[in-house]
């Protein structure tokens, strides 16, 4: 039996009133995918998360989630935004934030049931932060901020991650703890993760897609100097800030078609 | 102090204490919402709207509080639509519907037969002359605002504080959003007879701003502004009498001095929260 793609989409055009962004991008995500989506500011990453999470309709084309609607499937993603610093006044606890995961539709008179409360200790306990469960998110780090944001998308058991930018705001080796969370999620659920990171995507993604306006995907690992080219238009400034794996290719064998 | 409690033995004073209670319940709830969502603009602009809903009430023989209610209730619920659809230009469509609507307030109170020095009330308060009427129209507000918050906690928390991530989780953003701008707007147009039109965003936004600093969660956030709306209402009315000055004015610097004293507070005597350290 065949299995069915977790995310659909076909010759799919999107962008704002005036400009489309996203031309012609295909993509097709499986069960055990890990993702890692590279490519420059205003190449339309945040356009095809919002695509894909349903916030923008797409101008032309077709994204199905689970082989639903964008409306009807999103509730199966697990999304983890980036991190804002103006929230940092909201009077919050971490435990609240993650039970926020878990409100969908209208919700009068919600109180959670005590199966949900385990699941939302499972789910702090899963990302390692069980013991800042009390604490106000004003007082977390950026790591452990992301957790919490990784916490609350894994309570209400998604198919996918989808996480934009987790790292931005981090410093390096905490973001390394977040990957490493990631690459032990990835044996239960698909990730796409959004990022600037080229040594994230190098070590700890499955495979590589590269956008700018178009999306390059080889279903593969390698970055291609087709990628490179159409992303940054210069290999030479990621090779000198020297990965610790080669991720180029020996020689180019790839012909796009 | 004593001349005070003797005042209470007047009608007027009793009835100006009970509608700055049940105003401050109102604003202190409100108010984080206010605060939380930053829309303190946005109530700005519904509060000046409602004046053009006085002055069509005026015109036409209506009560102005039932008046200002409806006209502003269909103008902050406009601006919302407009605000959420259009995403950008906001604040020029505030700006726009707040000049109007004071426009149309001005006109229609021209045009308006007979007394009307009492209009100005509206834009200063007047807490010394609320009605037994009025009182209960605020009553039945405080209560709608009371069984709304209640029931809709959970959503209303979550499309605060991360109106996105609330959106993918199928929670229906804009009609609740749609819903808090309503209560926003009776809020505003209660306290509007209260402290006036001029100092409705400053009682609204200074108690909940104050509790900021010090609540864990929204509900403590709630309940603490709400106390201390109560206890600024008290005390300003209180100097008002005692020093014969202009009860919404006092009403609110006696709020404006305790946040000061609340970020001094913060500041020096509990420090900045210190940042966990990473693990």
């Amino acid at each position: 039996m065949e299995i069915s793609p977790l995310i659909s989409i076909k010759n799919l055009y999107a962008g704002y009133e005036n400009e489309t962004i996203l031309q012609d991008v295909n993509l097709e995500m499986f069960p055990a995918d890990f993702i890692g989506l590279i490519g420059p500011n205003g190449g339309g990453k945040s356009t095809l998360l919002k695509v894909i999470l349903g916030l923008i309709p797409p101008q032309r084309g077709d994204v199905r989630v689970l082989d639903m609607d964008v409306q009807r499937g999103r509730r199966f993603i697990g999304y983890v935004p980036q991190f804002v610093d103006s929230d940092r006044d909201f009077p919050i606890s971490v435990w609240e934030t993650v039970s926020l995961g878990l409100v969908s539709g209208w919700s009068p008179f919600r109180r959670f049931t005590k199966q949900e409360k385990t699941r939302i200790e499972e789910s702090l306990d899963v990302v390692g932060i069980s013991n800042l469960s009390r604490k106000p998110m004003g007082k977390l780090s950026g790591g452990q901020r992301q957790r919490v944001f990784i916490a609350r998308a894994l309570v209400s058991d998604p198919k996918l991650l989808l996480l934009d930018e987790p790292t931005a705001s981090i410093d390096p080796n905490v973001s390394q703890d977040v990957y490493e969370l990631l690459e032990r999620l990835n044996s239960k659920m698909a990730i796409l993760l959004i990022t600037h990171d080229m040594m994230a995507v190098s070590s700890y993604t499955k495979t590589i897609a590269c956008l700018n306006r178009k999306l390059i995907y080889h279903n593969g690992k390698e970055l291609t100097p087709e990628m490179l080219d159409s992303t940054y238009g210069c290999p030479v400034d990621l090779i000198a800030h020297g990965l610790p794996h080669r991720v180029l290719p020996s020689h180019t064998e790839h012909t796009h078609g | 102090m004593d001349s005070f409690i003797a005042a209470l033995q007047f009608d007027f004073m009793r009835n100006a204490l009970l509608a700055g209670l049940l105003v401050s319940l109102a604003a202190g709830i409100v108010g984080v919402y206010v605060v939380l969502n930053r829309v303190a603009t946005l109530s700005g602009g519904i509060a000046h709207a409602a004046y053009g809903g006085v002055g069509i009430a005026y015109f036409f023989g209506f009560d102005p509080l039932l008046g200002g209610m409806v006209f502003s209730l269909f103008a902050a619920l406009g601006m919302k639509l407009v605000q959420r659809r259009t995403r950008q230009r906001a604040d020029t469509l505030i700006g726009v519907m707040w000049a109007v609507g004071m426009a149309v307030g001005i006109i229609f109170v021209d045009r308006a037969p007979g007394y009307k020095v009492d209009l100005m009330s509206f834009l200063f308060g007047s807490i010394l002359a609320v009605s037994p009427f009025e009182i209960a129209v605020i009553a039945v507000l405080d209560v709608i605002i009371l069984l709304t918050v209640f029931a809709l906690y959970r959503n209303l928390l979550s499309i605060s504080y991360d109106e996105t991530f609330a959106t993918v989780r199928g929670v229906p953003v804009e009609a609740i959003s749609l819903i808090l701008t309503a209560l926003i707007a009776l809020t505003v147009v209660m306290m509007m007879r209260v402290v006036g039109l001029i100092l409705v965003i400053a009682l609204l936004t200074l108690p909940a701003a104050i509790a900021n600093l010090f609540a864990r969660d929204m509900r403590q956030m709630m309940i603490l502004a709400s106390g201390l709306g109560a206890f600024f209402t008290l005390t300003g009315l209180w100097l008002s009498y005692a020093y014969n000055l202009t009860s919404g004015a006092a009403i609110i610097l006696v709020a404006a001095a305790t946040y000061l004293l609340g970020l001094l507070w913060k500041r020096f005597i509990m420090n900045r929260p210190k940042i966990v350290s990473a693990q």
